[in-house]
């Protein structure tokens, strides 16, 4: 019998596998993504860290790109490939990761607004007000500027500014799921609020949520860059800090413009890859917006 | 001359796993001045049917056969007198009131937009036309002020039939126009519609899946089966005395309180629709059947006379009327 | 499986007039607010399904029966009166709640949105289980389902909800209930939402249940062929009160309440009809008096003046009815015009 429900759950899968790579924008997205994550994975077996280090910097100084270094090197002849693609690791994990902190944030505080009504579901609305009328990026930096800085509390930083408006999102679900007939009778035959929330909420609202991840990694990956420009930064290179550093030695008026062009592609790329990903998802589960069925 | 004629009516929903039959040459025809009930469960093609007279199908629905409206083919018609034709000769009430109206706007000036629109009316016109369509509904002329849900289910229905009524069309088609109201609210929604029939001479088809109020409401009805006309005749007839089995089965779903014979003993149908992409050899109805011969996997019966002005599809009318 | 029940027969299927009452509504009144006023939805009702009784609870949209069955079923609280099943007031904590949902069990109208679209038929068969942790999941939903009328259960354990007709989805929706191998069931207007050919087989379940499992049932529903299909005592109601109840060849072939005429004489092939007008009356705003004078045509036509009521009619209160099985009726009119009044009325 379990069997045959795999059977079952592998169809399903097909069918939405099938329907997204209809998806033209999306399966673009995806391909990007997939060699950036891979890139970055491999990263290890090729270079380490060492050729972000100013002292080992092996080349000229704001030399132009050529044959030898492809994306030219910085103040410290450091090569910009190879930073770049070091620093991919740790903007991708922040990404990744201040994304899953705020999607689980949101996802609890949500799922509880919506589910308990009365005054917790209230109170917890209110809180998610108030932190949604914070102006996020200036939390962040006050926030990473008292913790310190290291790549945990950037993700801390991150994660805990940008989680109201998915628990808005999951709560508007979750109030119209729990309209539905099934839920009444769940109560009926005796579940709690545990039982309905994990059996009838959260697989009805899990759609929406994987769609809202792919959107707010391509957002926190933009945070942590602006973050990092703007000095709350994880102290190991990323594509934010390579930013920082083009602008604090000045690279605008050496005439460098490499050191600015390569990691604002990067950054530029991943965000997009992940934005068209994350919308073709939306389209290919959000039952909205397709027709009814399936 | 019958109002309404439909001729050997085909209808088929192309998608993408193939073509589905929901309609199978279908003839009926109506009187001017009749009311004709259409009966059948979910499924059975009868609001495909329905939409068909005004041509509201959607694109991938394939039309055969010939709808003569007034001797015009609606089938033929050009856009604009398509246009012309819904509103002014034939209109039609759905079910679920709640949905058909605007929720933003007022009553009034939605039962006006088809006047206006069909410049049968300049605005001061229209708002006594309002007022008046809704006094023959049974409700008050302030009412034209009122957003829709500021009414409940039954007045809803109303005014739903008021604005079919704006135009002074010859022909209503009412789609399930009580399913959803209570007893007390269907009386009154079904009392109205009798009079309009009765007092200004318009047509109607109602569609239902429940036979009483089709008989209560209408002269003849057709009893509709995975897409076919299975029996058709005066709706009392048909109603207390159904010639095919499946007529008999709707007939009695509805018990007759008081009647000793239905007393703690409901009548229902075993077995479910048939899925028209598959639908049974023979006739159709012969798995559910409960007097189902062996020859009817076989055989496909067409309508046969079954009594004045009567006709069934079912090998046992057949044989009755070939042995007199 | 086999099966060697006896098809149900008329004789068996009629009730015996005293039964030990098993779940009780003893003056219950349910209030919320609504638009800054209190709705008084049920607003005095007693109430008894006696055990292996089938009985339906009819009224029109409005009047408070479906607000009924949800506080007999502990999904709402009652503002004053207690719920009793089994001779014991029922008590709202979430443990007690648990194990009151294993003795009483719901069935909705509408089936299709009574099944969570993600899962299958065998998952939604099991919830209750599940929910309760009984042993032998996979039998009990079998059983469950066979019961219901879906045989053989296997080839329906991984059918989605999308895949089946209305009538097969009612069925999964009463096998869930009957999972928790329940002794009332409450069904609201469990077959409105389906097709006339339908209906019948429905209703034949839960006549068969009853004789195969001793099931009781609150049927609550505005049909009512429906209760002379399948009920042994029928309770009329109206804004928030029973305004007649009583065995339904009694009930249903005399009518005696106003109210009751009315909804009796809108039924199809009926002789002559009273068509109400108007609504019924808002729950915030009950009047004075009978609550049913301001719509009573017996109180319009001038019989209620003639037999010299028409002033209790428009000031004076009734009295809630009693639970027990004989027939009564809240109404000025017909208590005044009867020779015999019954034992407790008047």
């Amino acid at each position: 019998m379990t069997s045959v429900a795999w059977d079952r759950r592998k169809l399903a899968l097909g069918r939405f596998w099938s329907d997204f790579r209809r998806q033209r924008a999306g399966m673009a997205g995806l391909v990007v993504l997939a060699v950036a994550v891979v890139l970055a994975l491999i990263a290890p077996l090729f270079i380490d860290e060492n050729v972000t280090s100013v002292v080992t910097g092996t080349g000229a100084r704001w030399a132009p790109p050529s044959l030898d270094e492809p994306f030219g090197t910085d103040e410290s002849g450091r090569s910009i490939l190879l930073m770049a693609w070091w620093g991919s690791r740790t903007s991708l994990l922040i990404g990744f990761l201040a994304a899953l902190l705020s999607i689980v944030i949101g996802m609890v505080v949500g799922i509880a607004a919506g589910h308990f009504r009365g005054w917790a579901g209230a109170a917890l609305m209110r809180v998610t007000d108030w932190f949604l009328v914070l102006p996020s990026l200036v939390t962040a930096l006050v926030l990473a500027a008292i913790l310190g800085g290291s790549t945990f509390t950037i993700i801390v930083a991150i994660g805990v500014t940008t989680w109201p408006s998915t628990a808005r999102l999951i709560r508007a679900q979750t109030l119209s799921v729990e309209a539905r007939p099934y839920i009444e009778r769940s109560k009926a035959l005796g579940g709690g609020h545990w039982h309905i929330t994990t059996r009838h909420v959260l697989p009805n609202v899990a759609p929406l949520l994987l769609a809202s991840t792919t959107l707010e990694v391509a957002s926190a990956i933009v945070t942590e860059s602006t973050l990092a420009f703007l000095g709350a930064s994880a102290n190991k290179t990323s594509w934010g800090t390579m930013l920082r550093g083009s602008y604090d030695y000045g690279a605008a008026t050496e005439g460098a413009w490499w050191y600015i062009l390569i990691p604002g592609l990067c950054i530029l790329a991943v965000v997009m890859a992940f934005t068209v990903a994350g919308r073709a998802l939306e389209a290919v589960l959000n039952p909205r917006l397709r027709k009814a069925g399936a | 001359m019958s109002l309404l004629e439909l001729d050997d009516v085909s209808i088929t929903y192309r998608i993408a796993s193939g073509d589905v039959p929901a309609v199978r040459g279908v003839s009926l025809s109506l009187d001017a001045g009749a009311a004709l009930g259409v009966a059948g469960e979910s499924g059975s093609g009868k609001s495909t049917l329905a939409m068909a007279l005004l041509r509201l199908l959607p694109r991938d629905a394939r039309v055969g056969g010939r709808i003569l409206l007034d001797g015009e083919d609606v089938l033929a018609m050009k856009w604009g007198r398509l246009r012309a034709v819904r509103w002014a000769e034939a209109s039609i009430v759905f079910q679920g009131a709640q949905h058909g109206l605007n929720p933003v706007r007022r009553i009034g000036e939605q039962i006006a937009e088809p006047l206006l629109v069909h410049d049968l009316a300049k605005p001061d016109g229209a708002r006594k036309r309002v007022a008046e369509l809704l006094e023959q509904v049974g409700l008050p002329a302030w009412r034209a002020r009122s957003y829709p849900h500021e009414l409940s289910g039954g007045q809803r229905q109303r005014v739903m039939i008021a604005m079919a009524l704006a135009c002074s069309p010859r022909l209503i088609v009412a789609d399930e126009p009580t399913t959803a109201l209570d007893v007390m609210v269907q009386a009154q929604v079904l009392a109205l519609i009798k009079d309009l029939v009765a007092e200004r001479g318009i047509s109607l088809i109602m569609i239902s899946h429940d036979l009483s109020v089709l008989a209560d409401v209408c002269d003849r009805l057709a009893v509709m089966y995975a897409g076919r006309v299975v029996e058709h005749g005066p709706s009392h007839e048909v109603f207390r005395d159904a010639r095919h089995p499946y007529s008999s089965a709707l007939a009695a779903a509805f018990p007759t309180v008081g009647d000793p014979v239905s007393r703690m003993a409901p009548k229902g149908l075993g077995g479910d629709p048939p899925d028209p992409m598959a639908l049974p050899t023979g006739c159709s109805f012969h798995p559910r059947c409960p007097v189902a011969l062996d020859e009817c996997s076989s055989l496909d019966v067409e309508l046969w006379p079954a009594g004045e002005r009567r006709a069934a599809a079912c090998v046992h009318v057949r044989a009755k009327e070939e042995t007199p | 499986m086999t099966e060697t029940q006896p098809a149900a027969d008329t004789a068996a299927a009629t009730a015996p007039a005293t039964r030990r009452a098993l779940l009780e509504a003893r003056d219950l009144r349910v209030e919320f607010p609504s638009r800054g006023r209190r709705a008084r939805a049920v607003d005095g009702v007693n109430l008894a399904v006696g055990e292996g009784e089938i009985v339906a609870l009819v009224g029109e949209s409005g009047c408070g029966k479906t607000t009924l069955a949800r506080t007999l079923l502990g999904l709402e609280r009652p503002t004053s009166g207690e719920v009793r099943y089994d001779g014991a007031v029922l008590d709202h904590g979430s443990k007690a709640l648990k194990a009151y949902r294993r003795e009483v069990q719901l069935v909705l109208q509408d089936p299709t949105g009574s099944l969570n679209p993600r899962h299958t038929v065998y998952e939604a068969v099991a919830e209750g289980p599940r929910i309760h942790g009984l042993a032998g999941e996979r039998e009990i939903v079998a059983e469950a389902l066979a019961r219901a009328g879906l045989r053989p259960p296997e080839r329906f354990f991984l059918r989605y909800p999308h895949e089946l007709s209305g009538g097969q989805r009612q069925r999964v929706v009463i096998a869930g209930a009957l999972a928790l191998n329940p002794k009332v069931l409450i069904a609201d207007e469990p077959v409105a939402s389906l097709d006339a050919s339908v209906r019948g087989e429905i209703l034949a379940l839960m006549l068969k249940l009853r004789q195969d499992l001793g099931l009781s049932a609150l049927v609550v529903t505005h049909d009512l062929g429906l209760a002379w299909n399948i009920a042994d005592r029928v309770a009329v109601m109206y804004l928030g009160r029973i305004v007649e109840s009583g065995p339904v060849e009694q009930v249903l072939t005399a009518p005696r309440h106003p109210y009751t005429q009315a909804l009796m004489s809108v039924l199809p092939e009926s002789p002559e009809r009273v068509v109400l007008t108007g609504e019924p009356p808002d729950p915030t705003r009950i009047p004075g008096g009978c609550r049913f004078h301001a719509r009573c045509q017996v109180l319009a036509s001038g019989r209620a003046a003639e037999a010299g009521v028409d002033a209790r009619c428009r000031s004076e209160l009734l009295d809630v009815l009693p639970a027990t099985p004989e027939a009564h009726v809240a109404c000025h009119w017909a208590r005044a015009v009867e020779p015999a009044p019954e034992g407790a009325g008047a």
